[in-house]
């Protein structure tokens, strides 16, 4: 689907010039093993659709979500509550970085502490605004140690706390993030997950439809 | 109170560059309205045409979220710092 171009290198790591026009998930997995032969990597060489998501999470311990756009958030999300699968949330705009951790029903979820994305008009992409190249690695390496410590149940995961990241002001800053007992997908009255693909409003579809 | 408030990149053009603006301020939306009168455009952003937060948008006191305070009304003490914190999407 998606292939290695020259103007991601300066932020995607796995990639080199020698791979442009490669796909990146076998860019990807060339660099892994040429670091560790020991790894098992596995790709999917798709579009994360609703109708693949549950299929491509099924038996992992941790989603590390590193996507570039709010309706497949919102999927990540819905799917993660649905099969109780920790998700390791980083994103970035700019000149700034965000990460947490959702436990399912143990934390808030994505919906808990977003609960609507923001207008088009209101949000402009990566590809408008840019992304300073070294951003990717610092958040990416967050998530990294998130799902390490999630993993060997090590120290204290961002759950209920979201980590802030400024380059420009170059500080760290932490917010609580609680669970809302009204959120429309964990919260006590919550209808039955249903995935689906999201509109503009990424609203979960009712039951049924 | 003399409040600081913390401003996202993404909303630092409106106000010349600064990553923090000092006002006076007595409550959540006063900090807001402070920062709007002085940069016409911050409320925009951050309140909709009903004068709500957006619900993209969190606002923190200190590092509490202020849906779970008292919203745009959550009082403000002297010294504390309002961080606006839209919600980004990039990977």
């Amino acid at each position: 689907m998606d292939v290695v171009d020259s103007s991601n290198l300066q932020r995607q790591i796995l990639h080199n010039l020698d791979r442009v026009g490669m796909r990146k998930v076998d860019s990807a997995r060339l660099t892994l093993e040429a670091m560790n032969p020991d790894l098992k990597v596995l790709t999917y060489d798709t579009r994360l659709g609703a109708d693949n998501i549950l299929d491509i999470i099924d038996g992992y311990d941790v989603i590390v979500d590193g996507t570039d756009n709010f309706p497949t958030r919102y999927l990540v999300n819905d799917a993660a509550l649905l099969k109780n699968i920790p998700v390791v949330h980083g994103s970035i705009f700019r000149f700034e970085g965000q990460i947490t951790v959702f436990n399912p029903y143990v934390g808030p979820c994505y919906r808990c502490m977003i609960p609507e994305p923001p207008p088009a008009e209101l949000a402009p992409s990566c590809a408008e605004a840019g992304v300073l190249g070294v951003l990717p690695g610092i958040v990416g390496s967050i998530q990294a140690i998130e799902t390490i410590k999630l993993i060997l149940e090590l120290g204290d995961p961002l759950v209920g706390r979201l980590l802030t990241y400024d380059a420009l002001d170059q500080s760290f800053r932490t917010f609580k993030v609680r669970r809302d007992p009204t959120c429309p997908a964990c919260g006590e009255d919550a209808p039955p997950i249903v995935i689906a693909e999201y509109d503009d409003l990424c609203m979960p579809h009712p039951v049924g439809v | 109170m003399n409040v600081i408030v913390r401003l996202p990149s993404q909303l630092r053009s409106l106000v010349g560059g600064a990553g923090e603006v000092p006002v006076e301020a007595a409550t959540v939306r006063d900090a807001i309205n402070a920062v709007d009168a002085a940069y016409p455009g911050i409320a925009f952003r951050v309140l909709d045409d009903r004068g709500a937060l957006r619900r993209f948008v969190n606002v923190f006191v200190a590092d509490e979220d202020v849906r779970f305070l008292n919203g745009l009304d959550t009082v403000l003490e002297s010294g504390q710092t309002v961080s606006l914190v839209p919600a980004v999407a990039g990977g």
